[in-house]
């Protein structure tokens, strides 16, 4: 039987308007000690501390809803550091430490990525694919947060079966994002050949509360995104968690140039747009948020 | 619609049973290998190539006839050895070190054999070395280096730098790509080549061989 869900996220935008969600994680944990080759989420058990100062930066930043460091761990993607046996108990500290970091007045949102399988080419079936986001999903539950991030998505049947299984396991709140790339024609697709209209459809009619669009991009182009997304599916809340702009290389190193100043810039157009939920995605720092923040918070 | 033509639809669309039977069809009617190889299946590949190139199918269409090909490989692969007739070229790939994404990889072997190359995957999170030793072993002149995150994308010096330090030096080339990679990134590291997409990965991989 389907299980009465939390509504947290929607009824505090109901209430406040619209929300500032964190920024980056990975990049951060970087800047703290982690390796490439490195399991990020093991850092929720051998460096707690860390993680939680990250989680910590962000509350502090001004963001409303806390992302976790778990965005790579369904079982599948911990097994590629030997530690998918584990995945219950690090999703579960994922949780609980952007809890802990929360307190009682921001709300958490457990991030869930992509497994990395491809069904079409049957990488894996679509029960294993069920069963791991489930796994994670009530380990997320059990650690407490308000609600799951479906995100970075590109395959719309991967991207149901992750919502089917938060919906099916867990009260949580499910807000999902698809990542969309501006193609040769001018038009934004997931790798996966996915538009912003098909994946708001599919994803609302699997059961999210939210959907939306984060990484790909920077915030000015997110505009165009909301906008389609919104045109599909007018009602529907969207979330957006932005690039600090578009990657560019600098003396054999892809940055993410843009300021935070300018990333805020274009967040009064994302809003007029019609997005609910604006935060960032890879290269954005606290202090991008805390522009975001400003931007949203101080709004006449 | 020729046999032939009838395994280029048919790899197009993605159907692998269909294509499996088509090539078995060929062979029976007496086709060369090489040509229900060149004239079937690789040309239906490059179809497909152009299109995804375009962006008019996606990654999802690009896999189904990768699959499709496999599937009438596996009735012709041996014919081909019989007849004598040799890929065009064999090249290593893998996912440099510190990086664990394979998509973008998996779909750059598949778009080289549907060039018609031979492909040895040597996988991900590969040491600079390993894509030496595997060039080494399997006599490649071309070795391909992907890499998804800006932070391990600076290991594919590494491994353009093991291939100078190598008795392959000047006899092999390297390719990189990759979401973050560029063409200034390439030029600044001294790869041979860089590639946008799996299909042109496939273009360059054939040019760079002729060199």
């Amino acid at each position: 039987m389907e299980k009465h869900r939390k509504r947290k996220v929607c009824e505090r935008i109901a209430k406040q308007g619209v929300l500032v969600s964190d920024g980056a994680w990975g990049t951060m944990l970087q800047t703290m000690g982690l390796k490439p080759g490195d399991c990020p989420e093991l850092w929720c058990l051998e460096h707690r501390e860390k993680v939680l100062k990250v989680a910590r930066d962000y509350v502090a930043a001004g963001a409303d809803i806390i992302k976790t460091n778990s965005f790579g761990g369904t079982r599948f993607k911990l097994d590629m550091y030997g530690q998918g046996k584990r995945a219950a108990e690090i999703n579960r500290a994922a949780a609980e430490i952007s809890l802990e970091a929360a307190g009682t007045d921001r709300l958490v949102m457990a991030s869930m990525g992509p497994t990395g399988k491809i069904l079409v080419m049957g990488d894996v079936s679509e029960d294993d694919l069920f069963d791991v986001f489930s796994e994670q999903a009530v380990a997320f539950e059990k650690g407490g947060c308000d609600a799951c991030l479906v995100e970075t998505m590109s395959a719309l049947d991967e991207a149901a079966l992750a919502v089917r299984a938060v919906r099916q396991n867990t009260r949580l709140e499910i807000i999902c994002t698809f990542t969309f790339e501006l193609n040769s024609k001018g038009e934004y697709r997931s790798m996966m050949g996915v538009s912003p209209k098909d994946m708001a459809q599919a994803m609302i009619r699997e059961g999210a509360d939210i959907v939306g669009a984060n990484c790909g991009n920077g915030m000015e182009r997110m505009t165009e995104i909301v906008r389609q997304i919104r045109q599909a599916a007018p009602k529907c809340l969207v979330a957006i968690n932005a690039n600090a702009g578009l990657p560019v290389n600098l003396h054999g190193k892809t940055v993410f140039q843009e300021t935070p100043e300018i990333t805020a810039g274009f967040v009064p157009r994302v809003i007029a747009a019609g997005a609910a939920v604006i935060g960032g995605c890879c290269g954005t720092t606290p202090e991008h948020i805390a522009a975001i923040s400003r931007v949203v918070h101080n709004r006449a | 619609m020729s046999v032939l033509e009838q395994i280029s639809e048919n790899l197009i669309k993605g159907k692998a049973n269909d294509v499996k039977a088509l090539v078995s069809q060929a062979l029976t009617e007496g086709k060369k290998p090489a040509d229900i190889l060149n004239n079937g299946l690789l040309a239906g590949m490059s179809v497909v190539g152009a299109r995804f190139k375009k962006n008019e199918v996606y990654v999802p269409e690009v896999l189904i006839a990768a699959r499709a090909m496999k599937f009438g490989m596996e009735v012709l692969k041996p014919k081909l050895a019989e007849a004598g007739v040799q890929p065009i070229g064999t090249v290593v790939i893998g996912t440099v070190k510190g990086d664990l994404h394979d998509i973008g990889k998996n779909l750059v072997g598949m778009m080289l054999e549907g060039a018609g190359l031979r492909v040895v995957d040597v996988g991900i999170n590969v040491e600079s070395e390993k894509f030496i030793e595997a060039a080494k072993q399997n006599n490649a002149t071309l070795i391909g280096v992907s890499a998804l995150l800006t932070t391990t994308m600076t290991n594919m010096k590494g491994v353009v730098d093991a291939l100078k330090a190598s008795s392959l030096a000047g006899k092999a080339k390297i390719m990189v790509g990759g979401a973050p990679v560029t063409q200034a990134f390439c030029n600044e590291i001294g790869a041979d080549g860089y590639a946008a997409d799996a299909a042109s990965a496939a273009d360059l991989a054939k040019s760079l061989l002729k060199k």
